[in-house]
């Protein structure tokens, strides 16, 4: 598969070191049908190709968003990309997050840092069919005030699509009135109903195995905690073995994991 | 208004002890109430009470010269706050401020202290329930210091 030339319609800089960008097809090219938590293989002509997962609205698949922390070579080169630029893209890959197996129950949902990417795609879908859900919570943590994404976005769902949102930071001065602490004591206090709750969780991986083990502690079933892994990956196409994560490979058989098979895996420090 | 006993046998602290147990425990409880910038306690204080929160929001927090006001975290809802009551020499190691209008139930901690003294059965009740509370605290300052979502982690998506 080779990396189709898409253009940059909007670049958004979301905080300090994270940028968005929309990304569309020339001409009157087919949009990008997605699944919420899939992603795509960005390259940056001159630097690499990068997996970030898609972060925009699956309903408009005309316009591709990926939101991205600058942190190496080949995210710096995409983050100078303006309005009119052009990345190459491949894909979608990988499976998404559990939708249908989420209808009528509980939807607990938590972000780390720029975890929160793939989790935006998936509250679009969400909050489009929200008569299909029952309760839908918003557990992010982020490293500082500053540093918390699409305050806007989040701020909408809470207020007219039924979404509780808590946001947490790990460090605050006097002047940030929210909390400060890390989501596994918001997860604490959270009311849900475990025996009908599916979680689903992105993030660094400390995070996700301590969320998942509140999860879990709170009494929801191993079966219902979903992880998007997100070890690094070269080919995306399950050839290379570049991500392989214990027996599974995370681009074809991920990056959305059950708890209970990847959890002796997170364990271990380094594949 | 539901009266202490009720109160606390809902909450999570407080479930499951037993009725005699319990009763002890509201000998020492108040319903104590906080406006947005009250302090609940402050640095260096006697700790000689912790809360059960039932409403609002309380920053814990530490002065800082040169940088103000540090939250290091907050506490709501359902959590309970302060053990500098149970460990000599009782008294107060941060700020708790309260951001939002804030309810609580406030117990006496050298009532309780005295009244586990007298019947260690209720001592080791209440020192299993403040232990459970202390490592959960322990477990987040430790995720907290580990600056997960920051540059240095290596582990960040
Ligand atoms: C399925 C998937 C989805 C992703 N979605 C997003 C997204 O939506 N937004 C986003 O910003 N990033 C996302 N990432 C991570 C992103 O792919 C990497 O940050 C990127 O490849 C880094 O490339 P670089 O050349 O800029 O940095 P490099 O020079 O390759 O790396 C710089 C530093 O970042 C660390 N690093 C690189 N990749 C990762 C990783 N995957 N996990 C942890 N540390 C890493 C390296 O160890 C190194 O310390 C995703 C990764 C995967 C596998």
């Amino acid at each position: 598969m080779l990396p189709v030339p898409y253009r940059v319609q909007r670049r958004r800089q979301e905080s300090h070191d994270t940028f968005t960008l929309e990304l569309s097809r020339s001409g009157s090219a087919p949009g990008l049908e997605f699944a919420p938590g899939q992603f795509n293989m960005l390259y940056a002509f001159g630097a690499g190709e990068v997996p970030i997962s898609i972060s925009g609205d699956p309903a408009r698949p005309d316009v591709i968003a990926h939101t991205t922390r600058v942190v190496g070579g080949v995210t710096r080169v995409l983050s100078r990309l303006r309005r009119g630029g052009t990345v190459g893209l491949r894909g979608p890959f990988g499976n998404g997050w559990p939708l249908e197996q989420s209808r009528g129950r509980d939807v607990v949902i938590v972000a780390g840092g720029i975890g929160l990417a793939p989790l935006r795609a998936l509250l679009y879908a969400l909050t489009a069919n929200r008569g299909r859900f029952a309760r839908i919570a918003l557990v992010y943590g982020a490293r500082t005030p500053e540093d918390v994404l699409f305050g806007a976005e989040l701020e909408r769902w809470r207020t007219s699509a039924d979404v509780e949102i808590a946001v947490t930071v790990d460090r605050a001065t006097e002047s940030w009135a929210g909390r400060v602490g890390v989501v596994t004591a918001l997860l604490r206090r959270l009311s849900f109903d475990p025996a009908n709750a599916v979680g689903m969780i992105c993030g660094p991986e400390v995070m996700m195995r301590y969320a998942a083990a509140e999860l879990l502690s709170r009494g929801v079933a191993p079966d219902s905690i979903f992880l998007s892994i997100e070890r690094n990956m070269k080919c995306a196409v399950g050839h290379c073995g570049h991500c392989l994560f214990g027996p599974l490979f995370i681009c074809r058989d991920g990056p959305v994991f059950p708890y209970e098979r990847v959890e002796t895996t997170l364990r271990v420090a380094e594949l | 208004m539901k009266d202490l006993e009720h109160l606390l046998r809902e909450h999570p602290f407080a479930s499951g002890l037993p009725s005699a147990a319990l009763s002890l425990l509201v000998g020492c409880a108040s319903n104590v109430q906080y406006e947005p910038g009250e302090y609940l306690f402050r640095t260096g204080e006697p700790a000689d009470r912790f809360f059960i929160l039932r409403h609002g929001e309380v920053a814990v927090e530490v002065y800082a010269a040169g940088r103000g006001r540090i939250t290091i975290e907050t506490a709501g809802e359902g959590d309970v706050l302060g053990w500098s009551w149970l460990v000599p020499p009782h008294r107060w190691l941060f700020d708790g401020r309260a951001i939002t209008l804030t309810r609580a139930i406030a117990l006496d901690g050298a009532c309780l202290r005295a009244k586990c003294e007298a019947n260690h059965d209720l001592g080791y009740e209440l020192l299993k329930r403040v232990t459970h509370v202390m490592a959960e605290r322990l477990t987040s300052a430790r995720l907290q210091v580990l600056d997960l979502y920051g540059d240095g982690s290596g582990d960040v998506v």
